[in-house]
């Protein structure tokens, strides 16, 4: 395959089976390989399609500073398009997430500003919005209600995934931002009757929640549930246990949010299996493993790994 | 037999600290009066005049129960219910 620059090779990634954690051939698995995107991750697609979109609406100009709250892919996407499209980056992101992650993001040039642990994804995002409220020259892009976001799964995720198996029955994805869900949701559901759209929520460590006050949650404003069949929660234990199961039985490398999804799209299977139904389940493989190789998560027991991810955030 | 629901951290002022209690209840609706009856000051934290507070998600065996039956979702013994502060997703 060819393309003009690196920014024109985004999507297009591989859908391929996994013959030996299928069930029955009847009942079968299909991983979304999003990894294979320029900078690792299925976020090259949101950050490329809100970049574009902003320039289109004259937001974005040469020269201008982009800010988003983002612990990771989506800000070393946007550090890629930002560099290429000559724009300055800066992220606010939880202090508590891994190395890995920072040196990408400045070895791509951004900068980063730290936001308290305790807080996770939903501090990081007050912090964006202040600074973005000090700054009106600054444009945040937010993901979590950019529609460009959701849009990028409606133009090339769900196409793609059609276009690869028109007989797709189920399809599920972890749960951030919503916009794979969204769009692919979308896009499936007015092309497949009877479609089946799940989220796998990540369910993070008593540290996580610890200082969450039940009424000052966060639902990202693009997110509607009316485009979710239903929607699971899926422990740290049991997203560690299915990121290993893959790379033992499938050969597949992933981040740990990758078996959050495989976990859900697992139990989906087997319910498959048990009423006798056929199925075509396709679950996204978010990112690769590479940068959670600090976190420990695919080193010593099942238990030592879930303690060291105890109070991380790991999706 | 019981019910056991697992109580967030800022929920368990009510609970003496425990991480997970149990209660009884045909369905989650009569399961969190239960709850109240137990563990005075608990439901209005979980729900108000127009049900399942909107930051407050409740899981009948990790799945979301809004996308089940609501309040009315029925349980049973051995079932476990979590609930859960709703918070931003993680590395995005």
């Amino acid at each position: 395959m060819r393309f003009d620059s690196l920014i024109d090779s985004v999507g297009h990634t591989p859908l391929v089976g996994l013959p030996r954690l299928s069930p029955s051939p009847d009942v079968r698995v299909w991983a979304k390989l999003e990894d294979r995107n320029p900078t690792g991750s299925v976020k090259d697609r949101p950050a490329l399609w809100m970049v574009e979109q902003a320039e289109k609406d004259g937001l974005l100009t040469p020269g201008c500073t982009i800010l988003e709250p983002t612990s990771g892919n989506t800000g070393i996407s946007l550090a890629m398009s930002a560099r290429l499209k000559g724009y300055k980056l800066i992220c606010v992101m939880p202090e508590n997430t891994s190395e890995e992650r920072r040196q990408l993001l400045r070895m791509w040039g951004a900068e980063i500003i730290s936001s308290p642990a305790a807080g996770g994804s939903n501090e990081a995002v007050r912090v964006a919005k202040r600074l973005a409220a000090e700054n009106p020259s600054w444009v945040m892009l937010y993901q979590y209600g950019n529609p460009a976001n959701w849009r990028a799964h409606y133009e090339s995720t769900g196409p793609e995934i059609l276009e690869d198996l028109p007989s797709v029955t189920h399809f599920v994805a972890g749960l951030g931002t919503t916009g794979t869900l969204m769009g692919v949701g979308r896009y499936l559901r007015e092309h497949v009757p009877g479609v089946q759209i799940v989220a796998a929520e990540p369910r993070y460590g008593e540290l996580v929640y610890g200082l969450r006050n039940v009424d000052e949650g966060f639902i990202p404003e693009i997110y509607d549930a009316e485009v979710l069949t239903t929607r699971f929660s899926v422990t740290s234990a049991d997203a560690l246990r299915r990121t290993r199961e893959l790379l033992h039985t499938e050969g597949i490398f992933a981040g740990v949010s990758t078996g959050c999804a495989l976990h859900a799209a697992l139990g989906l299977a087997a319910k498959a299996v048990k009423a006798g139904e056929r199925a075509d389940i396709v679950f996204i493989v978010a990112d690769g493993g590479w940068k959670y190789l600090s976190t420990g998560a695919y080193e010593g027991t099942l238990d030592e790994a879930e303690g060291r991810l105890e109070g991380q955030l790991w999706a | 037999m019981a019910i056991e629901v697992r109580i967030p951290t800022i929920l368990r002022t009510y609970t003496d600290g425990a991480k997970a209690v149990t209660a009884d209840g045909a369905t989650l609706s009569d399961l969190i009066v239960d709850l109240e009856a137990r563990h005075p000051g608990l439901r209005e934290r979980i729900v108000d005049d127009s049900g399942l507070r909107r930051f407050v998600n409740i899981y009948l065996n990790d799945e979301d129960v809004r996308f089940l039956g609501g309040l009315d979702t029925p349980v049973a013994d051995g079932d476990t219910v979590t609930v859960l502060p709703a918070v931003a997703g993680g590395m995005r």
